[in-house]
């Protein structure tokens, strides 16, 4: 299922944003992925359209069932929760990353589209914005 | 020519992401083009630091902003957020926090992320210098 999930999103022509943030950080042990959905947040709510491309560790973040744990820090699940309010509907995952670690898309608390490694480079070289956390 | 917009996500001296940040924008003005602005985000905020004294036989990189916007105009923007958390403020909020002393002056300016968005919309190129 998730090998016709990939080969659906690699026929989807990608449509340049104003803006793709890369998020390759976990969610805990430092700001990175917190800051980088700020940014998203932020240009979202100033009219921008606004992709996310989770990669890398990056895909911890949206792992299903995480809350604000004993490294007093808050997470980012509370963040990314938010982002179909701002209209952040465009959530790329790397399926290699999630593989990788164990990961299936059900593990996962928004629905997003997986991408193989050829249309991960295709949707960045699309892009005429990025930002990378 | 062309107008730049950089981003600046590492601290001074712990990296090398803040000097080559410095060293790209005067490269780049040098050889005539723009800098239009620089935001200073995460870590990147410290480089702003009024307070900052590295040895004589160092670089200055705050002193190289300061000349980067004395010379050509280049906005110095560092995110409110980003710097309140780290401890870094201006007058206005050291005293609307309470506290006795600042350590963010002009030409440094805090605002917010909606500036980055505008100067990634307003530059033909947004570079970010991480750690």
């Amino acid at each position: 299922m998730q090998d016709d999930e990939a080969a659906l999103a690699a026929d989807i022509p990608i449509a340049p944003l104003d803006l793709l943030v890369i998020l390759r950080h976990p969610p805990h042990g430092s700001s990175w992925l917190r800051e980088g959905v700020d940014v998203a947040l932020v240009a979202a709510a100033f009219g921008q359209s606004v992709g996310l491309l989770f990669q890398g560790d990056g895909v911890f973040a949206l792992v299903e069932g995480q809350c604000a744990g004993p490294l007093g820090q808050k997470g980012t699940h509370a963040q990314l929760a938010m982002l179909e309010m701002y209209d952040i509907e465009r959530l790329w995952v790397s399926a290699n990353a999630l593989r990788a670690r164990g990961l299936m898309p059900a593990d996962l608390m928004l629905p997003v589209q997986l991408l193989e490694a050829e249309a991960l480079e295709r949707l960045i070289h699309a892009q005429p914005r990025t930002l990378l956390f | 020519m062309l107008s730049y917009a950089l981003l600046v996500h590492a601290a001074p001296y712990s990296e090398q992401g803040a000097l080559s940040a410095l060293r790209f924008a005067q490269a780049a003005v040098a050889q005539g083009h723009r800098v239009s602005s620089v935001f200073f985000y995460r870590d990147g905020v410290h480089n702003a630091s009024t307070l900052m004294a590295p040895p004589q036989d160092e670089v200055h990189l705050a002193e190289g902003w300061r000349a980067l916007a004395q010379e050509y105009g280049t906005e110095l923007l560092v995110c409110i957020a980003a710097g309140l958390r780290r401890g870094l403020m201006n007058a206005e909020e050291g005293l609307r926090h309470g506290r006795e002393a600042h350590n963010l002056e002009p030409p440094f300016v805090l605002t917010g992320l909606g500036q980055l968005v505008d100067a990634m919309q307003a530059n033909d190129r947004v570079i970010t210098f991480a750690p």
